[in-house]
């Protein structure tokens, strides 16, 4: 296994309040060569997720408990230079807004270059010419002229290219992608997957890709973890979740999908809205939205058992029944 | 029947950077000769990559920016100067909703008051605005609150309900749900689709979301690079489009069905820079069909039997 979350709690102190749990017992495991979708709608804690585990949380955040491993070492138990230093080698990191995370003054040669410096040890040298090769290899035109061009020079498009060829330099082990592509046309968008997937299987990177595009998720994902309010509803493999979602709000989420609704007719709906981080119902945070609730769902909060967590979750669906009774048999 | 709104060869540019003493500014032509019409209580959707001029489309066609050249007609009569008595009698009858809901409100006042302002401006009893929230589906004690109170879908059912009190006819949507999460986007697309049917208005639904538009529209138009390069009704567009820049963008788009995966979408690289369109087609350096035609010659929109798109090769690539 190259990486597991176990039981993951970030906390954040605000002035003059209680502070706030985004992040509450979250649990997920990848093997390399493997992505990982984290899917859920805007505060559901998919990017503190991220932040945590990348070691990247706001000053006034800290993970309140569980535990991260990487290579079975627990990055939450060692000291935090130690945890830092292993980050910087094998974990990198791609966000949705890509122009911020590059250096204004620096060539974006010079900065993909310093990645394969930090994380290799290579010579400057060295670096320079696999930061061109690593330019080209995320499809920038002309990678030896572009190397020496700077953030501001280069389109939307071209600076997230350049983002990911920092973040796979000096091939890290595991790659957290944040809404990646989200502010990319589907073309360009099209593209990058493409390139991800390449390096997922050329060098066996496992890859966690947070996003809302459940698009997306179908046609990359191995594995999908759905998060509501802080935490897992549903961890399934992806062909299961599409098929049979068991967790009623993973299934709204589906439903309300206008590629899966008879042509012209109304899109489903999920009612309400996404309840606040500091004002979560007791028990079950889906329940005041949920079409299944019962007087359980109100006091007891379900856990994570086969898949779901829920009290009442759909039947499972045909695939998940074969494997069942394949095991039996 | 006389078309709602009818745009003819319409044509605006901007200027980019500065000219100088003896240096012309450069100017960068966002929408360039786009020609459509739209009939009362119909959706057209116009989709495009980000620089095709769709959001410029759609502020032109409300005269919220003057066009350089061409003709837009209203119901008929062609669209007065903006800022003229004219035009804001006509406005009455036209509405925008874009994306940025929290943009479009004031934070410092109630949502009653905001709702109600079209109505003081237009002379109109201001009971209308009650009902316009109750139309789309907010609770009346919404009225006293401000828009930090609000989530994003319920703020932008408040500037759909400011929109709807003067009962227009034409409602401009520039990208109205795509801020929104999946299960409020859907709860806004109903919405939308509701107040369409009850009320008969026209919609110019602008938007990147192809699945989207393939559930909202009646007719979709393609844009690229401030031209209409394809534009049909939605069932022959989705099943088959014509144009390869469509047939592009249509295999782009990610499928919710892991069972679609591996499908080999052709790659287009990377858009032109908008300021400097290439010569010919605009599309031949993405264009997998490009000949030595398309690199010298623009082609023209042609009509194909109740849909249009502009390509050389069309006859021979849908054989």
């Amino acid at each position: 296994m190259l990486f597991s979350a176990e039981n993951l709690s970030v906390e954040i102190d605000r002035p003059l309040r209680d502070p706030v749990s985004p992040v509450r017992g979250v649990s997920f495991s990848l093997d390399a060569g493997m992505t990982l979708a984290l899917v859920g709608e805007s505060g559901c804690g998919k990017s503190m997720t991220c932040l945590a585990i990348a070691g990247l949380l706001p000053k006034r955040g800290r993970i309140s408990g569980g535990a991260l491993k990487l290579d079975g070492q627990d990055l939450c138990a060692l000291p935090e230079n130690e945890a830092q230093a292993l980050r910087r080698r094998h974990l990198s990191s791609v966000f949705q807004d890509a122009t911020g995370g590059l250096n204004p003054v620096r060539s974006i040669g010079w900065q993909v270059a310093e990645a394969v410096r930090l994380r290799k040890g290579a010579t400057r040298h060295e670096a320079q010419a696999e930061a061109v090769r690593l330019l080209g290899r995320v499809g920038l035109p002309d990678p030896e002229r572009r190397a020496r061009e700077y953030p501001h020079q280069f389109s939307g498009g071209m600076n997230q290219r350049a983002m990911i060829a920092l973040a796979i330099a000096g091939n890290p082990r595991l790659l957290i992608a944040d809404e990646a592509t989200t502010a990319l046309d589907v073309t360009l968008q099209a593209q990058i997957l493409d390139l991800i997937a390449d390096l997922r299987s050329s060098l066996g990177m496992g890859v966690i890709f947070v996003t809302h595009d459940l698009g997306l998720v179908a046609q990359t994902a191995d594995r999908v973890a759905v998060m509501y309010a802080g935490r897992i509803a549903e961890r399934a493999d992806v062909a299961d979740l599409f098929a049979a979602p068991r967790h009623p709000y993973a299934h709204g989420l589906l439903s309300s999908l206008p590629e899966r609704q008879a042509q012209g007719g109304r899109l489903a709906t999920i009612p309400g809205t996404v309840p606040p981080i500091d004002a979560l119902p007791g028990g079950c945070a889906f329940a005041p939205r949920c079409p299944r609730v019962s007087d359980r769902c109100g006091q007891e909060m379900p856990e994570l058992a086969l898949g779901a967590a829920c009290h009442h979750p759909l039947p499972p669906g045909r695939a998940a029944a074969t494997i069942r009774e394949r095991e039996f048999s | 029947m006389t078309a709602l709104l009818r745009a003819e060869d319409l044509r605006k540019s901007y200027q980019v950077g500065r000219g100088g003493l003896f240096r012309r500014a450069r100017r960068f032509n966002a929408v360039d000769g786009v020609s459509l019409t739209l009939n009362r209580g119909e959706t057209l959707g116009v989709v495009g990559e980000s620089g095709c001029g769709k959001s410029t489309l759609s502020r032109l066609v409300l005269g919220l920016s003057p066009h350089d050249s061409g003709e837009i007609t209203f119901d008929g009569a062609p669209l007065p100067d903006e800022g003229s008595d004219d035009w804001r009698h006509l406005r009455r009858r036209m509405q925008l909703v874009y994306q940025d809901a929290a943009g479009a409100l004031d934070p410092r006042q109630s949502i009653g008051t905001q709702i109600a302002e079209p109505l003081k401006i237009h002379n109109l009893p201001p009971e209308r605005a009650e009902q316009a929230l109750a139309d789309v589906g907010l609770p009346q004690a919404m009225a006293a609150r401000h828009p930090h109170e609000l989530s994003g879908g319920q703020l932008q059912r408040v500037v759909i309900a400011r929109a709807l009190t003067l009962e227009p006819e034409l409602m401009v949507m520039d990208e109205p749900v795509s801020a929104l999460d999946v299960s409020i986007q859907a709860q806004i697309v109903n919405l939308i689709q509701d107040l369409q049917q009850a009320r008969g208005m026209a919609y110019l639904f602008v938007s990147h979301d192809l699945s989207i538009v393939h559930h909202v529209a009646d007719r979709v138009a393609v844009m690229y690079l401030g031209q209409v390069v394809e534009e049909a009704p939605k069932a022959a567009f989705y099943t088959r489009a014509l144009h390869p820049y469509s047939k592009a963008l249509l295999a782009a788009v990610p499928v919710p069905d892991p069972a679609t995966r591996g499908r080999a979408a052709p790659r287009i690289g990377d858009p032109p820079n908008p300021a400097a369109p290439p010569t010919g087609c605009r599309f031949h350096p993405r264009c997998p069909h490009a000949t030595e035609q398309c690199r010298v010659e623009a082609p023209a929109l042609r009509d194909f039997g109740g849909r249009r798109a502009a390509c050389h090769r069309i006859e021979e690539l849908s054989q």
